[in-house]
Order: structure tokens, then C-alpha cells, then sequence
């Protein structure tokens, strides 16, 4: 909690409210929250049936998948993002193929952003899903199938509710570490204002410049990840 | 979630902070040491923080500084000069401050950090630079700006982006980078991987990655030349080895290390 009081005993209030209606904070803010949002679904409809795979099947290999859904916990972002600029920039294994055939390309765009945040939170939403699922008693999906159910039926109707503190817990954890995301999506996705600037690079830029102005963008950041996550939580725990 | 941010904070703070702290450990195969620059007593641990573009001639500069006043041992950190004053002025242990732009050096002057007044022992001038052997044809400020190119640039709040707007207000062509970097070698590395056709950095930069990039001048970058001043700093642990340092810098010996990276005298 220190760093944090750190913070707000050095922030400047007396120019706080100019500040904070310069233009480049809330483009910053409204894209790093749409971007952390957009990734987080991302990461929900790749994660959780992948968790599934891990966690109910028994393929062979199981143990070395899971191992690689971990490795963007353990690579440092930056080398995350190059590794990204290797395989989707302009000349990446598949961005190359992206760029000749269909004129796209992913770093430098708001999309580039999602991905970059994506592939870092995603390991947050496996893992915890993963371990619900392992958590959740599999003979209730199997008394669903006796009674009839297809696979699918037993898994919206019966594992879903079950795993679904699991799901929540995974998102938020996998939101928040989207909307910090920093090193992965300035080597990826760049640097522009409004297009790919999200608030943890404003902070950073900031910083070579005006402390007081980087404080301001971090504390704007805290406060509304905390406000948000709050909110969630009551929401989600039944708690008002 | 407060664990976490705090946790990217801290992160931040310690990337700030960290700099790369890389050694002097040259192998120093140049010859015979001048006694120039030395001074009497400056033995012991002597630590300089030198922007980033200072990298590879600051190292083999260390090596010969050491040469000529055995006993003392250079540690160099680099980084962006912006972070650099800013540890400066949080009270980061250090004798000397070398930065790539006066704007920088007076975040430091201002806090009252330095000794004395800084000295402009180099220049530095902006290139384009392009993939070896420009495969797209940019040999001109002016080419950059069409806009079938894809450019990046420095961010305008570190040095290498404040010349480069100066150099393109200079010359009034608009140029709509697809990113504002954070450095000058972030800038470079995209060049490298290709995933831009050309950006402004200094000609140093590119004289440094001559195998991935080719260095075209341009007549405007005369009107964004930046100074890049050294002083030794107040709270300093080895005085005598800071102010023995900053004359060293100055020295022909120096000097030659300097141009030959690209660097131009004051």
C-alpha cells in the first residue's frame, strides 16, 4: 500500500482538474479500457475452452500445453511483443501472409493492442478456470449426460454455473492485468495517441517529461480499475 | 487488483530506475594511454550516467579513462536522458551526468544537482534511417511524408522527438508517424524488423546498426543539431574522479572515439 499512498501524497491537487481534462488523458483512458475489455473477451473465448481441454481430457501432451499457456506469465512483455512483431508484423510468419493477401497488418493498430494484451492476460483466465474446473465435480456433468444431455447442454447448463466464481475470478484477474499491460503492447502495437497510446504509455511518456503529469495518469488509472473492480466484485459475490 | 498495479508501478519505478547498468569491460585493445584528464587522487568507483546514444563510445571511452588513471574504476548505467536527470533528482547515486540534449541536462541543473556548469562536448544530427539499401527509395525529409510509407518517430517528450519536430517544422513538412517511440533505439529496432519503412534517428544510432540499416542525411537536419552537454554531479562520492572524467570527455584522445561513432565536435 505504500507505493500507493507515495502517490497520492505527491500528486499535485491544485492542478489536478486542468490536468486532467487535457485531451490525451481520457483518449488514453477510453482506449486502455476498451482495449483491457476487448482483450479480457478474447482471452474468455480462446481461455475457457482451452481450460476445458486441460482440465477435463486427457490428450496426450496435456502436461506441455499447459506448460506453454504459462509462458507469457514468465517471458518479460518486451519480449513478448517482439516475439508477437516476429510472427504478426509486416514481415512475421503469418503477418507477412496477412499483409500480401488481404493488405492487413496488425502492429500499429488498436487491434495490435488487444492481441499484445491478450497474449499476456490470457495464462490469469486459464489458469483459474482451469483450476475451478478441477475444483467442480465432473459426475455432475455425468448424471446430466445419463438424464440425456448432450455434451454441450451438460456443459452450458451444468459445468458453466459451476465454474463460473472460477470464470469471474479468471476475467478480473485477466482484465487487470490487460489494462496494466505495458511492455508487450509499446513493442507490438507502438506508440500513437488515441489509436494505441493506453494510459500505462502515457504514464511512461509522461514520466521523461513531468512527474506531476505521470502521477496524475497513474492515479486516474487506480482509481478507476479499483472503482470498476469493486463494483464487480459486489455484483458478482451477491454482496451490495 | 491494487496488489497488481502496484506491482506495474513498482515495475515502472524499477524500469526507470535500473537503467542497464553495463560495465566497462572493453577489452581495451587501443593504444598507448595519454596522461590527459587524469587528476591527482581520483582512485576508487567512479559511476556515469550517459544518455543512451553514448552507449558504445562512452564504453570504449571508459576503458581509456581507466588506462590513464589506473585505480579507478568507471561504471556506466544508460538510458533515456529524461529518466536519467529524473533518478538524478531523486537522489540516485552518481558522479557524472552526460545527456543528449541541453533540455534534459537542465532538469538536473535546476534541482541545483550539478558542480559547475555543463560543458557541450559533442553534437549529435538526425538521419533517415531506412532497411539496407533502402529498398523503398526514401532519400529525402520530404520522401517520408508520403503517405504510402510507413514512418515512426520519436515520442516528442525525449530528445530524439524534439528534433526531430524541430527538423520537419524546419523544412514545414507534416509527416503522420504510425508510432511516437519511447527511445531513439526503440525507433531503430523497428527499421530493423522491418515493420516501418524509415525513421528519424541519430546518425549515430544508425552508424551503430550499420549492418540492418543504411543512414540517409538530409540537408534540414542542420537545423536540429543537439548539443549534448556533460557535468559532474554535486553529491558526487569521487569528486576528483568526476571533474577528472568530464576533461577527459574533452580530450583529442576522447574526441576521436566520438567522431568515429558518428558523433560531431562542439
Amino acid at each position: 500500500m505504500l507505493p500507493l499512498a507515495g502517490l497520492l501524497v505527491r500528486a499535485p491537487w491544485t492542478t489536478l482538474p486542468e490536468r486532467l481534462t487535457e485531451p490525451g488523458v481520457l483518449a488514453a483512458l477510453r482506449l486502455s479500457l476498451l482495449t483491457a475489455t476487448l482483450a479480457t473477451g478474447v482471452c474468455l473465448v480462446l481461455g475457457v475452452p482451452l481450460a476445458w481441454l486441460l482440465g477435463r481430457t486427457g490428450f496426450p501432451g496435456r502436461r506441455f500445453v499447459r506448460a506453454l499457456v504459462t509462458v507469457p506469465l514468465v517471458l518479460p512483455p518486451v519480449v513478448g511483443g517482439v516475439a508477437l512483431l516476429l510472427v504478426f508484423g509486416r514481415r512475421g510468419l503469418v503477418g507477412e501472409w496477412l499483409d500480401t493477401t488481404f493488405g492487413f497488418t496488425l502492429p500499429f493498430t488498436t487491434t495490435g493492442v488487444v492481441v499484445a494484451e491478450a497474449f499476456v492476460a490470457m495464462p490469469f483466465l486459464v489458469i483459474s478456470v482451469e483450476g475451478a474446473l478441477r475444483a467442480a465435480d465432473a459426475r455432475y456433468e455425468e448424471a446430466a449426460a445419463t438424464l440425456g444431455a448432450s455434451r454441450w447442454t451438460a456443459f452450458r447448463r451444468v459445468t458453466l454455473p459451476l465454474i463460473a466464481p472460477g470464470v469471474a475470478a479468471g476475467a478480473v484477474l485477466c482484465w487487470a492485468r490487460a489494462l496494466g499491460e505495458f511492455g508487450a503492447t509499446i513493442t507490438f502495437a507502438g506508440n500513437f495517441p488515441g489509436r494505441t497510446q493506453t494510459m500505462p504509455l502515457a504514464v511512461y511518456l509522461a514520466l521523461e517529461q513531468d512527474l506531476d503529469a505521470a502521477i496524475v495518469l497513474s492515479l486516474v488509472l487506480v482509481v478507476v480499475s479499483v472503482a470498476i473492480l469493486a463494483a464487480l466484485r459486489d455484483k458478482w459475490a451477491g454482496v451490495t | 487488483m491494487k496488489a497488481r498495479l502496484l506491482t506495474a508501478l513498482a515495475l515502472t519505478a524499477v524500469l526507470v530506475t535500473s537503467g542497464c547498468g553495463s560495465g566497462s569491460d572493453d577489452d581495451g585493445g587501443s593504444g598507448t594511454p595519454a596522461a590527459s584528464g587524469s587528476a591527482g587522487g581520483s582512485k576508487g568507483k567512479l559511476t556515469v550516467l550517459a544518455a543512451a546514444s553514448l552507449t558504445e563510445s562512452f564504453d570504449k571511452i571508459g576503458t581509456l579513462f581507466e588506462q590513464a588513471n589506473p585505480g579507478v574504476e568507471v561504471t556506466f548505467s544508460y538510458g533515456g536522458s529524461s529518466g536519467l536527470a529524473t533518478q538524478i533528482t531523486s537522489g540516485a547515486p552518481a558522479d557524472v551526468f552526460a545527456a543528449a540534449s541541453p533540455a534534459t541536462m537542465k532538469t538536473a541543473t535546476d534541482a541545483g544537482d550539478a558542480s559547475g556548469t555543463p560543458a557541450t562536448f559533442v553534437k549529435n544530427q538526425l538521419v533517415i534511417a531506412v532497411p539496407k539499401g533502402n529498398p523503398k527509395g526514401i532519400t529525402s525529409l520530404a520522401a517520408m511524408a508520403k503517405p504510402e510509407f510507413k514512418v515512426a518517430l520519436c515520442a516528442e517528450q525525449v530528445p530524439c522527438g524534439a528534433a526531430a519536430q524541430k527538423a520537419l517544422t524546419a523544412a514545414s513538412i507534416k509527416v503522420t508517424p504510425v508510432t511516437q517511440e519511447q527511445d531513439v533505439k526503440a525507433a531503430l529496432s523497428k527499421v530493423k524488423l522491418g515493420e516501418v519503412d524509415a525513421a528519424l534517428v541519430y546518425r549515430t544510432d544508425a552508424k551503430a546498426a550499420a549492418a540492418d540499416v543504411d543512414g540517409v542525411e538530409f540537408p534540414e537536419s542542420a537545423q536540429a543539431i543537439n548539443d549534448y552537454p556533460i557535468v559532474a554531479l554535486k553529491n558526487a562520492v569521487n569528486p576528483s574522479g568526476a571533474s577528472a572524467f568530464v576533461t577527459f570527455v574533452q580530450t583529442p584522445q576522447a574526441q576521436q572515439v566520438l567522431t568515429e561513432a558518428g558523433f560531431q565536435q562542439p
